[in-house]
């Protein structure tokens, strides 16, 4: 399984609990409402669980986050140490 | 402190069977443990369980008027019975015992339906008027005491406790899916509402009249608003005077009892302060209750015991741990009734045990201050978010946030999502529940887990409607925290805490709960006097503070306000009850039930169960689901109407023309 994937199924499984399709790759996680708040720290959680990465404060910006793509291109790049998008 | 119930037949002919009286009887003999009897004739059936504590020996029910025209068959506390039975003796009543519950009766005899203006107390009660044929029902202003009723085959069958309807064979029992939308959006139904389908309860502040076979519902008293022009504009410590000879008042008329009286204290400003003032003004020594926790979060042991050792009380407290909260939450919805998507209120149900086997029967506690002097979150919510709301550009009401829910956001990383989340709604200043926007939808976010069906049965409309309509007319004189308070006060208080934290829990083992803070004198007051000294800046509470200060340690009043909650996860997912859990939450079990969507809930299981953070929403939504499968299962699939043991009154008034001896 991809990293996309991982995530995907995270949070349909997690956050969504089973309703995929309001999950596309290129859609605002926060504007379609698929995460709030308490959603994106537990994505966050997650993210830092499985991967093994650490995501600081400064990171957490809609460029890293708010869409599928986005998270799964971050965690790629956190994992291959290279300097993450601000 | 009882338990009534009752039938009313709407039109002539059918007559109330004496087994239908008691088998609603037994359903709710947790109410009134003491004595019992029963009234009959060809129209009504009264049926009355006594929890005995105002006149011991004379005071059982059903009581009646010198002529006998006039019944009653009552369920609670009029405080300023003593002031009421001196006048009523004066103008030429005569009484044969020394209960409230008689003077009510001369007091209804006397001026009817106002009678309830005069009221000072906590109560639901049936009058009958043997010779008019009129039935009248009441329940205190706030809805301390429930009264339940539906109207089936003809007949007005009422009671205090849901169960008791359901007693009557025929009375359809089903979940009502708006209601179940309600407590999914607001945690708890809206005023009149019950869980079930065609069950109602009579709202705080209404009387309902059978007359000839037509029933009237109306209201008599309505949560005061004051505009600024008629609110109090008096110094602070003139205010305080006040305040505090009113609370001295509440409390004194509130011991009025023939047995002895405890009082909870949490270790929080507003229990605290009800027994300091008892103890120093009213010379009372106590003995008190607590709740502990193992968890810290949610302990206030250490403040509990402080208080103690001040009172010089006997305190005496209970563990909650996960799982004995786990254990006692089936139970303690057999008793609420409703779906409920907190734990809080089992912690509840076993103190009240405790209570009850020290062989007390009253406790006193802080309950209600939080509304009338303005001890919530929320409404410091409602007021950073006004200030926002016409500052869009400004960053200080993030921060503000951020400080009063530090609980939720301590990951300094969400300090980004705080923006976005309370600025939702920003926009909606002019909304009457701008306050509550937040909370409920963020809650309504846990009825994605509701069935297809489900949802299409509940509709598409907008579950706050039905709020903004019930508001009164005079809403719009209040500023952002008064709106806030009403809400809290209308919606919250009088359907959740009094009830699923009250009065239900408390009675599951026959103990009365008073509430000094919710004397309606002290309602009235508080509202007349400005928000500013409720929260002065964001300090909550400043003017109560102000007037407990001089009866309390400085800690109590100093320490900051950790609203009483429970865990959840731990709590119903851990052990035997994690078992009894998971068994309720099958795949079978969800779709036989037909409320929620079983693969979601299924997920949700297997997400609680793996993850170490579990959030405050996800919790909500397991307590939710699981506590509407079990009312469900309880009153749904699994109710028997008739218990072996059917209740034996200890007497029966039989005036029915087909009257038999009864057993």
């Amino acid at each position: 399984m991809d990293i996309r994937e991982v995530m995907e199924n995270y949070i349909v499984d997690n956050i969504l609990f089973g309703d995929g399709e309001k999950l596309q790759e290129d859609v605002s996680l926060q504007g379609s409402g698929v995460l709030d708040s308490l959603g994106f720290l537990d994505v966050i959680t997650f993210m830092e669980q499985r991967f093994g990465i650490e995501i600081g404060d400064s990171e957490v910006v809609p460029e890293n986050f708010d869409t599928l793509r986005r998270m799964s291109e971050f965690v790629e790049r956190k994992m291959n140490g290279r300097t993450a998008a601000r | 402190m009882c338990g009534i119930v009752g039938i009313c037949e709407l039109k002539p002919g059918h007559h109330t069977d004496l087994r239908d009286i008691q088998g609603m009887m037994t359903q709710i003999r947790h109410r009134g443990p003491d004595q019992s009897g029963i009234y009959l004739d060809d129209r009504v059936g009264l049926g009355h369980l006594r929890l005995s504590i105002i006149d011991l020996q004379g005071g059982r029910q059903p009581i009646h008027n010198e002529d006998e025209t006039l019944w009653i068959i009552y369920n609670g506390e009029i405080f300023n019975y003593v002031e009421l039975r001196r006048e009523l003796q004066e103008q030429g009543h005569h009484f044969y015992t020394t209960s409230d519950t008689e003077v009510l009766l001369h007091l209804y005899e006397q001026e009817g339906s106002r009678c309830l203006q005069r009221l000072n107390g906590q109560f639901a009660f049936a009058i009958w008027d043997s010779v008019n044929q009129e039935l009248f029902l009441a329940r205190d202003r706030v809805g301390i005491r429930p009264l339940h009723y539906a109207i089936h085959h003809g007949r007005l069958i009422f009671a205090s406790e849901i169960k008791s309807i359901f007693a009557i064979d025929g009375v359809p029992r089903e979940i009502d899916p708006v209601s179940l939308d309600q407590i999914f959006t607001f945690w708890t139904v809206l005023p009149g509402r019950t869980a079930f389908r065609d069950i109602y309860e009579l709202p705080p502040g209404h009387y309902l009249k059978v007359s000839r076979g037509t029933v009237e519902i109306k209201k008599y008293w309505e949560i005061p608003i004051y505009s600024r022009q008629e609110q109090l504009d008096l110094p602070v410590a003139a205010l305080c005077e006040q305040i505090r000879d009113l609370l001295t008042d509440a409390i004194r008329i509130r011991l009025r009892a023939d047995v002895p009286i405890g009082c909870y204290v949490s270790g929080g400003l507003d229990s605290s302060g009800v027994a300091a003032v008892a103890a120093k003004k009213l010379g009372v020594s106590w003995n008190t209750f607590g709740i502990r926790f193992e968890e810290e979060a949610f302990d206030e042991g250490m403040y509990q015991e402080k208080m103690a050792l001040f009172l010089g009380s006997t305190h005496r407290q209970i563990w909650a741990t996960p799982q004995r909260v786990g254990d006692a939450f089936a139970q303690t919805l057999w008793h609420c009734e409703k779906p409920l998507l907190r734990t809080a209120p089992a912690p509840l149900y076993m103190l009240s045990q405790a209570v009850s086997e020290c062989g007390l029967k009253v406790v006193l506690t802080g309950e209600g201050a939080d509304e009338v002097f303005g001890g919530y979150d929320i409404f410091k919510e409602a007021k950073i978010r006004q200030f926002w709301s016409r500052r869009p550009e400004s960053s200080a009401p993030a921060l503000l946030l951020n400080q009063l829910y530090e609980d939720i956001f301590r990951d300094q990383r969400t300090k980004r999502f705080l923006q976005p989340f309370f600025g939702k709604g920003l926009d909606r200043s002019w909304d009457p529940v701008f306050s509550h926007i937040i909370r409920w939808d963020n809650t309504s976010r846990i009825k994605t887990f509701f069935s297809a069906e489900m949802k299409a049965a509940i509709g598409a409309g907008d579950p706050y409607e039905p709020v903004r309509e019930s508001l009164s007319e005079r809403f719009h004189l209040l500023g952002p925290v008064g709106k806030a308070q009403y809400l809290e006060m209308m919606i919250f208080l009088s359907n959740y805490l009094l009830s699923s934290q009250g009065d239900r829990v408390a009675m599951a083992h026959s103990v009365e709960i008073r509430l000094p803070f919710l004397d309606y004198r002290m309602i009235d007051l508080m509202a007349r006097v400005p928000s500013r000294w409720k929260i002065l800046g964001l300090n909550e509470k400043y003017v109560l503070k102000k007037v407990l200060q001089p009866f309390l340690p400085d800690e109590i009043v100093a320490r900051r306000k950790r609203p009483y909650r429970a865990p959840i996860v731990n709590c119903l997912l851990a052990g035997a009850s994690g078992e009894f859990t998971r068994e309720l939450l099958t795949s079978r079990a969800v779709q036989r039930a037909t409320m929620f969507d079983a693969g979601k809930v299924g997920r949700l299981l297997a997400k609680l169960q793996a993850a170490e953070n579990r959030n405050e929403i996800d919790g909500m939504a397991l307590a939710g689901i699981l506590s509407s499968q079990i009312i469900h299962q309880q009153f749904v699939e699994d109710f028997t109407p008739r218990s072996h043991s059917m209740i034996r009154p200890d007497s029966i008034i039989d005036r029915r023309t087909s009257a038999k001896t009864a057993a």
